[in-house]
């Protein structure tokens, strides 16, 4: 080792300098993922940006105008969004005062922790099965409903087959990963900080305005955009248990319809490009507001 | 809005409050009691040490003190009113925690000035009381940083600062200095004594580093598995602890234990494992638990213990022989690990120069040597105040 000679000098002085920027054989490991990315997201995304400024007629924006001239097609923008932003709303909100209950050690945590959980492992098509036979006309909703003289036997409260059973399904499935994102995010936040505003004369209310919403909004507008994208992106749920010709008649199945029905391949297209822009645009701005607030350690485990 | 009751409120004063008692106040969590039912009186101005090794219950008892646990017995009251019942933000004490609990997200002044916001004070008053505590622990300059980008002892002044700045009667410091590097643990150390003094304070403060306590405390509460071990001044503790519990924790490094041969009046001859010694009987329990043929413990300080000179072995008795093992050089001094011929160690210090494997023959005045009844009971509740 000791008698480094002199031409193998600059040699090593390569490798050394590749290995300062982070460039070494453990990149490597990356690669497949580059690969799989470059192959199933880049280039069909590339193709069908390039496909959908190709319809049959109107030019090369010809399928976005058709989208935006003809109402029923640009309504689905509306319906999608005040089907995602509400159940985004809900799920993150179910998430805070659930995961602040759930700090720290507790009996039977577990298995509340699975319970809340459990959905996850619910396919959508179980979940939507099972919305259909509870909130059906006939299922145990109504009837309790009517058993409580709150709705007559012969018109019972219509939930499924419109926005409502959809919205439960993006709730039923959305939650457990607002819930355990939040709950990871609050734990990160140390307990003492809490102790310490106590001590110095806040209130649970003042504790929890001050200082621990403030270090968990951050991650709750991450978990915003997460179960955002989710609901915004809903197919099957709003086919089996919406609308899918009239209230829940979202973007996704618009471009669906449009590729795969009418064999509109550059509409298809450009549908799901308007959609991706419009998801893009409501991140970018939650995140914009997110970089206004502290994003730095909390001081926990997390 | 919770809004802060005047009346509940623990008015808080520069000027101290008179005495703050603790009835018995215990804690338990399910079967495993941490700390046992104890008294204590404090009185205004005090600075008041809990020292205890891990686990002897000091955190438990600031804690409850504090109101961020519930008592499971006692009460707790200021001047002859009951405080225990109080939730923590009623309480107005000040309390600096262990890993400081800045928070992350407000600047050194919005940290500082958090306690007197959420009292509403105004506007011109919380910007006065800030800067005067800001210029107490010399941050000024650092006041719009956020404590991330300050040093650890500067995040320890801005939470002190942030305790005081409410002028509490009583501040509670939970092993405040136990983060910070040595030397910065010594300034620290004098910055803690100087705000007391200059503030008017009333500290309670925890800490498993006797040194600490003994250098801070105008009084000493030393705690043995959630029972008070002896309450008194550090020259009290210091001088005649009233356990080999508390003696070890006052620097007697050398705890053997032994059997009592002979007792006369206060003084015993002690003997085993090769051992021989005489020593002053010592402890609260002096009176009937040493006697002859007990089993007794007997404390030395390492620098007590004092080589016999090849010379003079005839002139004084020699306690027992041990073979110097590890030698260290302090200076002005050796510190000596040796083992006796039963495999005891013992530590002593000596200006004279040692080698590891020398043979050494040991002695120490009788005076020097506090001899207490093996197993002390340190059940007993300190008779403070």
């Amino acid at each position: 080792m000791s008698a480094v000679t002199a031409a193998g000098a600059p040699k090593l002085a390569l490798r050394h300098r590749l290995a300062e920027r982070g460039v070494d054989r453990t990149l490597l490991l990356i690669l497949p993922g580059v690969i799989a990315i470059a192959a199933l997201f880049c280039y069909p995304f590339i193709y069908g940006l390039g496909l959908s400024f190709q319809p049959a007629k109107g030019g090369v924006f010809g399928a976005y105008s058709a989208f935006f001239s003809d109402s029923f097609s640009s309504g689905t923008i509306w319906k999608t969004f005040s089907l995602a932003i509400p159940s985004s709303l809900i799920n993150v909100g179910l998430s805070v005062p659930i995961s602040y209950r759930m700090r720290g050690e507790f009996r039977g945590k577990r298995l509340l922790l699975t319970l809340l959980v459990v959905p996850i492992t619910l396919g959508t098509v179980l979940t939507a099965e099972g919305i259909l036979e509870y909130f059906g006309p006939v299922g145990w909703f109504n009837l309790t409903l009517q058993k409580l003289g709150l709705a007559s036997a012969g018109h019972p409260v219509t939930l499924i087959n419109d926005y409502w059973g959809v919205l439960f399904s993006l709730i039923i499935s959305g939650f457990p990963f607002a819930f355990l994102l939040t709950h990871s995010y609050l734990s990160g936040i140390h307990p003492a900080l809490e102790k310490a505003a106590a001590t110095l004369g806040a209130g649970w209310w003042q504790r929890f305005r001050f200082v621990t919403l403030p270090l968990l909004l951050p991650g709750l507008l991450t978990t915003f955009c997460l179960t955002f994208v989710l609901g915004f992106s809903v197919f099957p749920s709003a086919i089996m248990v919406g609308d899918p010709d009239g209230k829940t008649h979202v973007i996704s199945i618009e471009a669906y319809e449009q590729a795969l029905q009418n064999f509109n391949y550059p509409q298809g297209c450009a549908d799901a490009m308007i959609m991706t822009a419009l998801m893009l645009l409501v991140i970018g701005l939650v995140m914009g507001v997110r970089s206004f607030f502290y994003t730095g350690s909390t001081g926990g485990k997390g | 809005m919770t809004t802060i009751d005047e009346k509940a409120t623990v008015s808080a004063s520069r000027t101290s409050f008179g005495e703050l008692r603790l009835h018995g106040i215990s804690r338990a969590y399910g079967a495993h009691t941490a700390l046992h039912p104890f008294d204590l009186t404090v009185r205004g101005g005090e600075f008041i040490a809990l020292l205890g090794p891990s686990g002897c219950g000091k955190t438990t008892a600031l804690n409850s003190i504090a109101g961020l646990l519930p008592l499971t017995a006692g009460s707790i009251e200021l001047d002859g009113r009951r405080i225990d019942t109080l939730p923590p933000e009623k309480r107005g004490f000040g309390m600096v925690f262990q890993s400081y609990a800045l928070f992350p997200h407000l600047s050194v002044r919005r940290n500082i000035a958090f306690g007197l916001r959420m009292r509403k004070v105004s506007k011109a008053e919380t910007e006065r009381r800030v800067n005067a505590v800001l210029d107490l622990v010399r941050l000024t300059e650092h006041a719009s940083k956020l404590p991330g980008q300050l040093s650890g002892g500067q995040q320890q002044r801005v939470a002190i600062a942030r305790a005081i700045v409410l002028e509490p009667p009583l501040v509670l410091m939970d092993e405040p200095l136990s983060n910070l590097d040595a030397a910065l643990r010594l300034d620290m150390r004098a910055e803690i004594r100087r705000i007391h003094q200059e503030y008017g304070l009333t500290t309670l403060y925890v800490t498993h580093d006797q040194e600490e306590a003994l250098s801070l405390a105008d009084r000493l509460v030393v705690l043995n598995l959630g029972r008070v071990a002896q309450v008194g001044t550090p020259a009290e503790l210091y001088e005649s602890p009233r356990s080999a519990y508390v003696a070890a924790f006052m620097g007697y490094r050398n705890i053997l234990s032994l059997c009592a041969d002979s007792v006369d009046g206060g003084v015993a001859t002690v003997v085993g494992d090769g051992v021989r010694l005489v020593g002053t009987v010592a402890g609260s329990v002096a009176a009937g638990a040493v006697s002859a043929g007990s089993a007794v413990q007997v404390a030395v300080r390492p620098e007590d213990l004092k080589i016999v000179a090849e010379g003079a072995r005839g002139d004084v008795s020699v306690a027992f022989e041990a073979v110097a093992e590890v030698v260290e050089y302090h200076g002005r001094e050796f510190q000596v690990d040796a083992l006796t011929r039963a495999g005891n160690r013992v530590h002593l210090r000596t200006p004279e120069r040692v080698a590891p494997g020398d043979q050494l023959s040991l002695t120490v005045d009788p005076r020097r040597a506090l001899v207490f009844a093996a197993e002390s009971e340190s059940g007993e509740a300190g008779d403070a105040g």
